[in-house]
């Protein structure tokens, strides 16, 4: 991607007519706006029709723009108030920070049975089918079939943590940017982000069978032989 | 005398560390908390490779393939850029 312009220079081109600035613009923020779109209304093709309708409200809107946030705040802004109201007709608008509250379950995002219980004598709350390294191709994880599986758990994730994984990992965008355009906390932001991150890094795991089981009593027994071995020396 | 292996008295179980570790990436952990989780990642393999993958969950996935709007729409959107603007 070339390097983004700054806000003044595309508002001034923007105010001028300039309509290539116009479509770099539209190029290099209608993938975020269609994702956080979708969190907000039923279907596809209703959030292409927000993104569009918020296209055309940022041009009629620009010259008012007075740079109190970012460019691309003040966009997401009024994606928002759109999707609401359109959502509102579908009466299952529901504000993002609801969404983001309902989805911090506080639930463990590692299953439970893969550790020690948190009793136990020696090693309370410890793994017991850890995690083992990735067979990761060279190129990386989205080369191969991961891509797939990757795509399919992030499509997988309940609406909220989807946004955020997709704007920060996959747009990029700093937490400030998030929270900003989504108007949550950046401990609502860490909750979704961790949520999500992990389910994708199950999924990963899952796919590659990639866990190794620890004998704990082979374990205890060893250290145990040594700790007697060293205190006989 | 047979001392069972033991943990330090502090030391953080591996169900706490795991959900820790979006906060200690992010840099959101208090001081206290990260020297306990770094401390704990020292003599757990688990926990390190489970940190390790969360990282590269984090960084792998910005070459996801973006959709984006339909090209009508696009097109239909600079004409109307262009309209605006030659009416103003």
């Amino acid at each position: 991607m070339p390097p983004a312009s700054s806000d003044a220079d595309l508002v001034a081109a923007l105010c001028d007519g300039d309509e290539s600035a116009f479509a770099e613009l539209v190029d290099r923020h209608s993938p975020a706006l269609l994702r956080v779109a979708r969190t907000y209304v039923s279907s596809r093709a209703v959030a292409e029709e927000v993104v569009q309708e918020t296209w055309i409200a940022v041009m009629r809107g620009i010259d008012g723009f007075e740079g109190r946030s970012s460019l691309k705040t003040w966009i997401f802004r009024i994606l928002a108030n759109v999707a609401m109201r359109r959502g509102e007709r579908e009466s299952r608008s529901v504000p993002f920070s609801a969404l983001a509250a309902a989805e911090d379950t506080g639930e463990p995002t590692v299953d439970p049975d893969r550790f020690l219980p948190a009793d136990h004598e020696l090693f309370p709350g410890h793994w017991v089918v850890m995690p083992a390294r990735w067979p990761t191709p060279e190129e990386g994880l989205l080369a191969g079939e991961t891509r797939e599986v990757i795509l399919g758990a992030i499509e997988a994730l309940p609406k909220a943590q989807r946004t955020v994984i997709a704007l920060r990992d996959v747009e990029g965008w700093g937490s400030d940017e998030v929270c900003e355009a989504l108007e949550i906390t950046p401990g609502n932001q860490r909750v979704l982000l961790h949520r999500a991150r992990s389910a994708v890094r199950n999924a990963i795991e899952a796919y590659f069978g990639a866990t190794e089981e620890i004998d704990y009593d082979a374990v205890t027994a060893e250290l145990m032989g040594d700790t007697a071995k060293e205190s006989s020396e | 005398m047979n001392d069972a292996p033991t943990l330090p008295p502090d030391d953080l179980a591996c169900t706490e560390e795991v959900e820790l570790i979006t906060d200690y990436l992010e840099g959101a952990l208090p001081e206290a908390k990260v020297r306990r989780l770094e401390l704990h990642l020292e003599t757990c393999p688990g926990c390190t490779e489970y940190l390790e993958q969360m990282r590269t969950v984090a960084g792998s996935l910005s070459d996801l393939r973006e959709e984006s709007i339909p090209d009508e729409t696009r097109e239909a959107l600079l004409d109307a850029f262009r309209n605006l603007r030659r009416s103003s």
